[in-house]
């Protein structure tokens, strides 16, 4: 079954990786990668997007002009950082897959087709 | 209802029990689809439960929930040819191994809803109609419907697999089992809902789920932890009431109506375990500290220094707020009221975790009236009493204020 892992950043999350040093920095990336390329096998596709801050939304209203707005569709302290999109035989291989990811704290699973 | 109809009543509940489980557990795999298979199951039940008072319960009850079940589903699943296959080649096959923990691994998946866990395992597990479940957590006949199309849906869209999950996820996966059956047990031995104080027939389905996971799944002491602890609530059920169905305090229960037997079987079968796996759980802690209350021959002969010694060791594997509380309970036996009462002060704090647990302000009242303190022991009894919606406690509550 096809799934997308949706990677959720906390302000907490954001501010600790900022708060880190180079080093720190840099083995989290690594962390990240190594986890990448350890389920190569499953992941079909992935995306990391820019920080929260640079997100606009475009809210189309049929007839009239869309509105854009500063911002992310739904403002709050968790914002979406990225997707991988995995295939994998049930739930329980998702779960087991999104439980090893090694950072920000919440992940959201979704069957995708 | 008179008592024969009760009684004709529990007997067909649970024979139908002992069934449903099994032929949804075959079912499924052979559909491959464990909607489709359930709704055959729960049709075959329901019309068990319609005919079987009127025409007596067959001597096969197996296979005449099978018959019916496969009979709808061959009726129902015409246009699909392959489910249609499938069914014909299927015989009643009263031999056929035990699947049911597949089943109860499905029902009580983390990815479902609590709620919809626990009636998920009530209809396919234990086989009980969806107004049976409904009337037994007092809700609305279309609410426990909902749930259940809802948790069916997910686990078909979802992705959530049919078995028994692999080696390192099992641990948790069993706690999460365990979770659901000890709500169960809770919803059922203190039922919360308004109207009845003590939902008898789930307790039974409870402890009936337990030992039917101690069968399945030998070698883990918490799921006889568990059943050792229903089992010993269970020995003190005649006590915990009064004729007229008044919730009787600990220290005022007639020990005389405790079921001995059951209580030392009960204590034997959680000291075997413990002693064979040496793994203690906080199902084998509760189950040790319910042992200690029901062996005690008085209230007054309660060894507490043992509670205290349990509670310790519960609150290490198991943080919670309600186990501090109740090992302050255990606490005000042996270092006094004053040191409990100190112990409960956060707990209680507007805000606290516990502020609007009811238990927390009867105990605090209990501590005050001990100290002799009883504006402020009354005051924390009609905290309590706003909090609950128990009919017992409520009555409970309610006769100590006005003897204040």
């Amino acid at each position: 079954m096809k799934y997308v892992l949706m990677f959720v950043e906390t302000e907490r999350f954001a501010k600790e990786l900022e708060a880190m040093g180079e080093v720190e920095q840099r083995a989290a990336y690594e962390a990240v990668g190594r986890w990448f390329a350890d389920n190569a096998d499953k992941i079909t596709h992935h995306t990391h997007l820019a920080p929260v801050h640079t997100a606009t939304t475009m809210r189309l209203r049929g007839d009239a002009e869309p509105v854009v707005t500063d911002g992310p569709f739904v403002e709050g302290k968790e914002a979406v950082s990225g997707f991988a999109e995995i295939e994998v035989a049930d739930l329980d291989e998702a779960l087991k897959l999104a439980r090893s990811w090694p950072a920000c704290p919440v992940v959201e699973i979704r069957p995708a087709s | 209802m008179t008592f024969e109809q009760a009684h004709s009543d529990q007997v067909l509940a649970r024979v139908v029990r002992e069934h449903a489980g099994r032929l949804a557990a075959r079912l499924i795999p052979l559909l491959g689809d464990f909607s489709a298979a359930e709704d055959l199951v729960q049709d075959a039940v329901e019309a068990a439960l319609r005919r079987w008072p009127v025409e007596g319960i067959p001597d096969r009850p197996d296979a005449w929930l099978f018959t019916v079940a496969r009979r709808r589903g061959l009726d129902v699943l015409r246009r699909e040819s392959n489910y249609r296959a499938k069914l014909t080649l299927l015989r009643p096959a009263p031999a056929a191994p035990d699947d049911r923990l597949r089943l109860i691994f499905i029902c009580c998946h983390p990815a479902l809803a609590p709620a919809a866990r626990i009636a998920l395992t009530l209809r396919v597990v234990c086989g009980l109609s969806t107004a049976q479940i409904a009337a037994a957590f007092v809700v609305p006949e279309s609410t426990v419907a909902q749930r259940i199309t809802r948790a069916k849906k997910k686990i078909t869209e979802a992705g959530i697999p049919y078995g028994v999950p692999a080696g390192d996820d099992l641990p948790e996966r069993l706690q999460a089992v365990l979770a659901v059956i000890y709500l169960l047990f809770n919803e059922g031995y203190l039922s919360s809902t308004a109207g009845r104080a003590h939902a008898r027939d789930l307790v039974d389905d409870a402890e009936w789920l337990t030992a039917l996971l101690a069968g399945l799944a030998p070698g883990e002491p918490e799921v006889i932890g568990l059943l050792a602890l229903i089992r010993l609530h269970r020995a003190r059920g005649r006590a915990r009431f009064d004729a007229s169905d008044r919730l009787v305090p600990l220290d005022e229960q007639d020990r005389e109506l405790f079921d001995r037997p059951a209580i030392d079987a009960a204590a034997a079968l959680l000291v075997r375990t413990a002693r064979a796996h040496r793994r203690p759980g906080p199902y084998q802690l509760q189950a040790a500290i319910a042992a200690c209350h029901a062996e005690a021959e008085s209230f007054q002969s309660t060894d507490w220094a043992q509670i205290l010694v349990l509670y310790d060791m519960l609150l290490h594997v198991a943080p919670s707020p309600v186990a501090r509380l109740h090992r302050a309970v255990a606490l005000s036996y042996t270092m006094g009221a004053e040191a409990a009462l100190a112990e409960l002060d956060d707990l209680g704090d507007p805000g606290g975790v516990l502020a609007r647990y009811p238990l927390l302000h009867a105990t605090r009242a209990d501590l005050l009236r001990r100290l002799d303190r009883p504006a402020e022991a009354r005051s924390h009894d009609e905290q309590a009493l706003r909090l609950t919606s128990n009919p017992a406690q409520q009555a409970l509550l309610q006769e100590r204020i006005s003897w204040i």
